[in-house]
């Protein structure tokens, strides 16, 4: 069996990247559902709560006139839970697995890679959520759905980038987790989730959609409740900005990752 | 001579003595340059021009009071810390008796840890599954395998632990102290593992601070002294001359 043979003597790690990926992601998805009488339904509460309460405020107490407000606000909430929950879940990756680090010389950024992905099973229970009020709301598929599934990768790896980037940085400067959460509190009111992106200033217009949070909120919203493609600049912006933050969050991580034990 | 199994060339390692703010900011900024290796003052130099070399199917024995470098040594060896000079060469599939049981969840069942251990230290999917058993049967946790580990006793997790170290059938093992675990049977079960390793040809790196066991189990023995090599040679010419001087 070539598998038994003896590895390669330069390498640090013999192992398989995607099989240790995979056991990482579902002992997250274990140990946070199997303790919990209710399952998965917890990740549904949190958007449906935001759901409730920001339709309550934006149709009785400052009403926009906006029509199917619900199927809009998840459209937003849905993206920005994402970012804002893998980004500090993975931010504090590195320092959670600590044991892990000191004992096992596994390639270190699959650690915080399998935080994401683990966020992104949420994500996926979560779709159905939202597909289930678009049908309810009388919205049905068109052919730029089939976009979706090419923004959604770039946008992991828009996360992928910013959690390789502050978990390496946290190791050194523990104050990183308090930054993410800041920012968090600031993006929730910086992205179009409650209000429209047709709404921007022009002046901001250019700003918001090289925030790859806010262009792929305006994207879904234009694919599924619009019918219509997201314009071609926003697109190539949302992949741009992705792919440059992921090249950047890739090289800050393999250039901090050689003292990670030092420091743990 | 075949190539060795376990080499260290010049190795050196340092960490950081203080770790005021702006120390902290401007490693950061190092090595954010691409310049992580460390060198000038103000260094703790736990490992100082380090060489030796464990042929296949010897074993060594590191001796040396604490803050010798003993654990800095064996973290490089594992591979999971990285030395500032010289170089670590491990030939063959490496496995560790260190802190037992540290990587465990405790909400997941023990089949469910033994996968996700053997997979990050680096065992292929094919060979988890073709070890799987044995791991359980050395263990001799048999239906507790199925329990999450958070309702194991320390024992249980120790024994647990040790069965994934030494039942992958890896060509090197490296021990801290714990060569045997568990109550008295399980403890002889290791001690028994340990010698049919020595007898199937695999290299051991052990260290030890009792000199009973290096000589027991070691045909060489190294003595680290503030981070540097004090004696090298046969385990039971340097035990013998570490008493002398301790």
């Amino acid at each position: 069996m070539d598998n038994l043979s003896p590895p390669d003597p330069g390498a640090r790690w013999h192992g398989e990247y995607g099989f240790a990926l995979r056991e990482l992601v579902l002992k997250d998805f274990r140990s946070r559902y199997r303790n919990m009488s209710l399952g998965i339904f917890w990740s549904l509460l949190n958007p449906l709560i935001m759901m409730g309460l920001l339709t309550f405020v934006f149709t009785q107490v400052f009403p926009t006139g906006r029509s199917a407000f619900p199927v809009f606000v998840l459209c937003g909430i849905i993206p920005y839970n994402f970012f804002a929950l893998a980004w500090s879940t993975g931010t504090a990756s590195l320092m959670e697995n600590t044991a892990l680090i000191k004992k096992v010389p596994v390639p270190r950024e699959i650690i915080p890679v399998a935080s994401v992905l683990s966020n992104l099973l949420h994500v996926l229970i979560q779709c159905a959520l939202l597909l289930v009020f678009l049908f309810a709301y009388g919205f049905m598929p068109n052919r730029y759905w089939t976009l979706l599934p090419v923004i959604g990768v770039f946008y992991v790896l828009f996360i992928i980038g910013m959690v390789l980037a502050t978990s390496a940085l946290n190791v050194y400067v523990r104050d990183m987790r308090y930054v993410v959460e800041s920012m968090n509190t600031i993006l929730f009111w910086l992205v179009p989730i409650f209000y429209g992106g047709e709404m921007i200033k022009p002046a901001f217009a250019d700003i918001y959609s090289l925030n790859p949070i806010a262009a792929l909120v305006q994207a879904t919203r234009n694919i599924l409740m619009e019918g219509r493609a997201p314009a071609f600049s926003l697109l190539a912006k949302l992949g741009a900005s992705s792919l440059i933050v992921f090249v950047l969050g890739w090289t800050v991580f393999q250039r901090l990752k050689h003292r990670v034990y030092d420091y743990l | 001579m075949p190539p060795a199994a376990i080499e260290f060339q010049n190795v050196s390692k340092t960490f950081a003595r203080g770790s005021g703010r702006r120390m902290l900011a401007l490693e950061v900024f190092r090595q954010l340059a691409g310049r992580w290796r460390r060198s000038g003052a103000g260094q703790f130099h736990a490992l100082d021009n380090v060489s030796f070399t464990v042929q296949h199917g010897r074993s060594l024995g590191l001796i040396g009071p604490n803050g010798a470098g003993k654990s800095t040594l064996l973290s490089l060896a594992t591979r999971v810390a990285e030395p500032d000079e010289g170089e670590v060469i491990v030939r063959g599939r490496l496995s560790s008796v260190l802190d037992l049981g540290a990587g465990f969840h405790p909400d997941l069942s023990g089949h469910e840890n033994l996968k996700l251990n053997a997979a990050l230290i680096g065992f292929t999917r094919a060979r988890i599954e073709q070890f799987a058993p044995n791991i359980a049967a050395f263990s001799g946790l048999e239906s507790a395998l199925d329990d999450p580990v958070r309702t194991y006793s320390s024992g249980m997790v120790m024994r647990l632990a040790f069965a994934i170290a030494v039942e992958l059938d890896p060509d090197v093992i490296v021990v801290d102290e714990m060569i045997a675990v568990g109550d008295e049977d399980f403890q002889q079960k290791c001690l028994r593992r340990i010698r049919e390793f020595r007898e199937q040809g695999k290299s051991i790196l052990l260290a030890s601070h009792s000199m009973g066991t290096v000589r027991e189990f070691c045909d060489d023995a190294l003595w680290l002294d503030h981070g540097r090599i004090r004696m090298l040679g046969p385990a039971a010419e340097v035990t013998a001359a570490y008493m002398r001087g301790v």
